[in-house]
């Protein structure tokens, strides 16, 4: 399969440009959070999103969906990044579609993301920075279990109907196996969010699970078995932020290599200084060997091929480091009107760091790799 | 089984039966490469020519040119398959060639029928070794202020002039050349000529590098005779076959920031040198971090590399992008050999041991240095990306 869009993708890319830009460009984000919007996204715009059909990008056909792959899922998320929509399109429809395809939990939560009523989050992170090792307990009590621990930076958490949680039903902590995957109602009894405002203005929850009990049914998968799950979860999440930095850091780009056309100091376009085109083009090529990365890995993971793992892992850190010197770059070339709140950049900076932590850095990426090579 | 599934069995089994054990070794050094050309020297391996030779009967030295000049006239597909089983088998690169990555592409597009079937044969057979006439003292990255003249002379044009750096001078046996035919225009005075190196008034000196090696030569012409029906495109026009032809040079070269198929010789060298801990992880931390974040750019680079030829096949590559892949593709390479030599520490500074391979591994550093010069330095890239691709203000 080429390296590139095809005619279909990039069809979709087309609508997904025109539509989130504008029903959703960086405007509608600076108004939710000028109003300290308490669920930090808008429910009519997940209806539309819905109705467009991108939160059935990832479910099959059989199940009422698209029936399409990463590669396509990307493309919104690439128009979400650029944009900087607050949208669960993210945790929904690719991470949560992903943990869910293919299980029984399937018939109970892909009806209400199909339609946009339902907004699934993650609790699958117990500390500031992402890891392997999952502490909450799941133990069995009666024909269920009962959930006990803590989560945080779980987006949307406050709000989501679905929660999607790792815990352990056998093992220790660091153990590999012995994790098990839950869907757990937001109404479920002794669950209390904690939802904090991030730098980006997004909310993310610390979670506390004080005994939840859920039915038996509401595992994922295996009992156990989870890690599969769970790696469906991360796989689709990963390379889902990947194309979602790749718009934030495309953004920053665009929005920078305008300025330097237009802002003159000395008399000329500050465009014309040698000293700011070599930056600039430095990282329009980091931006596109990220790209390349980020394309890989969706392809890849659509094919289910055995080397999705690592081209994930490279995408998600590749995206990470071209993104984060997107922004940077970009607050940096634009000075002083850089740092300031009414301009918009400085949201860049800020939506592009959250991005870079979730579901782990480019610095847990590549330690993956080396421990996946053998050093 | 598809036609492609088909295509890949044959392709496999013929690979597997035809290329020589000694070919599907890793190279330990530029001397391991086979140029061909009229001066190759086979004694010391004399598969390089057999391997060559099968090769270039399948018209696989050339994979993706037109059969009747020599080539496979594979699909892009079919190519693709190719590189991947030869990659799959570690073969080595059957015939290196500036004829094949930089002239031919450059004929393809602007040579006459005459001179297509003239030279891409051979070229595609490995005969005829060529080098490039393009760089002259005190012109540098300003390449269109080159000053070698051609004057008009009945049917032929006589030559004039010095170049430098001409890769390989010593050894090719033809060069394609920039001449300058009027001074009424820097760009549009300059003609694309195709020359034997044994002409009359033709000479060449090696350079001495800083690697102990001499790839490079000072060639000069002295009232060198050169037929006009070897000029390629029209006269004064030649800036846009050398135009062309820079687009493919720095292809070749961004290819030198791809790790070599089989194993990771950096990750594998550090291991044996520095050893592992009690947590299977590179005793020296930091050496490991920044293995690890040099291999997340390398195979970012090999997707990209990827995607770049991709795109050139389909004509969906910007016409600049090549300026992209030659600027991040050698700054690339030059990080990798940095990492060597911290990986092998003092072992990677012999330079005349048996042991090192004559050296093999700081000569390589120090001639990875050049990627960011040749053919353009980086700057010159960077400046191409900002000006036609960002389409930033002069």
């Amino acid at each position: 399969m080429p390296l590139y869009l095809n005619d279909e993708q990039t069809m979709l890319r087309e609508s997904a440009q025109q539509f989130v830009s504008e029903a959703a460009p960086v405007s509608h984000m600076r108004a939710l959070r000028d109003a300290n919007d308490a669920t930090g996204f808008s429910r009519d715009l997940w209806k539309q999103f819905a109705e467009m059909g991108f939160t059935g990008i990832l479910i099959p056909e059989a199940d009422g969906g698209l029936g399409l792959g990463h590669v396509e899922a990307g493309v919104v998320l690439e128009e979400i990044g650029r944009n900087l929509s607050p949208s669960p399109f993210l945790t929904t429809a690719v991470a949560a579609v992903a943990a869910l395809n293919g299980t029984a939990q399937r018939e109970r939560w892909f009806p209400g993301i199909l339609a946009g009523e339902t907004v699934a989050a993650l609790a699958i992170d117990e500390r500031a920075k992402h890891g392997d090792a999952i502490g909450m307990k799941a133990e069995r009590s009666g024909n269920g279990f009962k959930l006990t621990g803590a989560k945080q930076f779980v987006a949307h958490g406050h709000v989501a109907d679905l929660l999607i949680v790792a815990a352990r039903t056998a093992g220790s902590p660091e153990d590999h196996d012995g994790v098990t995957l839950f869907a757990v109602s937001k109404d479920a009894a002794n669950l209390t969010a904690d939802p904090q405002r991030l730098a980006d203005a997004s909310l993310a929850a610390r979670m506390t699970f004080d005994g939840v009990a859920v039915d038996a049914d509401a595992v994922i998968g295996e009992v156990d078995g989870g890690r599969a799950v769970l790696n469906a979860l991360l796989g689709a999440g990963r390379t889902g932020a990947a194309a979602e930095m790749l718009g934030v850091g495309g953004g920053a780009m665009d929005m920078t290599v305008q300025y330097l056309k237009e802002r003159k100091q000395f008399g000329v376009l500050i465009g014309s200084f040698q000293a700011l085109q070599h930056r600039a083009a430095h990282l329009y090529s980091e931006l596109e060997v990220a790209r390349a990365a980020v394309l890989k890995a969706q392809q890849l993971l659509d094919a289910g091929d055995a080397k999705a793992d690592e081209a994930v892992s490279v995408a998600k850190a590749m995206a990470g480091m071209a993104s984060t010197l997107a922004v940077q770059e970009g607050v940096q070339m634009h000075g002083g009107i850089g740092m300031t709140d009414e301009y918009d950049i400085g949201f860049y900076m800020k939506r592009g760091r959250v991005l870079a932590e979730l579901f782990g850095d480019t610095n847990y990426h590549a330690d993956a790799l080396a421990r996946a090579a053998g050093y | 089984m598809s036609d492609l599934e088909q295509f890949r069995a044959e392709t496999r089994a013929w690979l597997e039966a035809n290329v020589p054990a000694s070919m599907r070794e890793p190279m330990r050094g530029e001397g391991d490469a086979n140029w061909g050309g009229r001066k190759a020297d086979y004694s010391k391996n004399p598969d390089q020519k057999l391997y060559m030779d099968r090769m270039a009967e399948r018209g696989w030295t050339v994979p993706d040119w037109p059969k009747a000049y020599g080539g496979g006239g594979l699909s892009a597909a079919e190519a693709k398959i190719l590189r991947e089983e030869m990659a799959r088998l570690k073969c080595r690169n059957p015939l290196n060639s500036f004829g094949i990555s930089m002239l031919g592409p450059a004929l393809l597009k602007y040579g006459t029928e005459e001179q297509k079937l003239e030279h891409l044969p051979r070229i595609a057979r490995g005969e005829i070794r060529w080098c490039q006439g393009y760089s002259e003292p005190n012109a540098g990255s300003d390449l269109a202020g080159l000053q070698t003249s051609a004057v008009s002379d009945g049917d032929d044009y006589i030559v004039n002039g010095q170049k430098v750096w001409t890769s390989y001078a010593d050894r090719a046996d033809w060069i394609f050349c920039l001449v300058r035919t009027s001074k009424e225009s820097k760009q549009g005075g300059i003609s694309f000529l195709l020359f034997d190196m044994d002409s009359p008034g033709v000479s060449t000196k090696p350079i001495l590098l800083i690697s102990g090696y001499s790839p490079f030569c000072e060639t000069f012409f002295d009232n060198v005779r050169v037929p006009k029906k070897n000029r390629v495109h029209d006269e004064n026009k030649g800036w846009d076959v050398a135009k062309y032809l820079l687009g493919h040079e720095r292809e070749m070269i961004s290819g030198m920031g791809l790790a070599s198929p089989g194993g990771n010789p950096l990750i594998e060298g550090a291991i044996a040198t520095i050893g592992l801990d009690a947590q299977s992880r590179l005793a020296d931390p930091i050496l490991r971090a920044q293995l690890a974040l040099f291999e997340v750019r390398s195979k970012a680079f090999s997707a990209m590399s990827e995607r770049f030829i991709d795109q050139l096949k389909a004509g969906q590559a910007h016409p600049a992008q090549p300026s992209m892949m030659k600027y991040y593709g050698t700054e690339l390479n030059k990080d990798r050999h940095e990492l060597i030599m911290a990986s092998g520490g003092s072992d990677t500074l012999e330079w005349e041991s048996e042991r090192s391979n004559g050296g093999a591994k700081p000569r390589a550093w120090l001639r990875t240095k050049a990627n960011s010069i040749e053919g353009g330095t980086s700057e010159v890239q960077l400046n191409i990306i900002a000006k036609r691709i960002l389409e930033l203000p002069s």
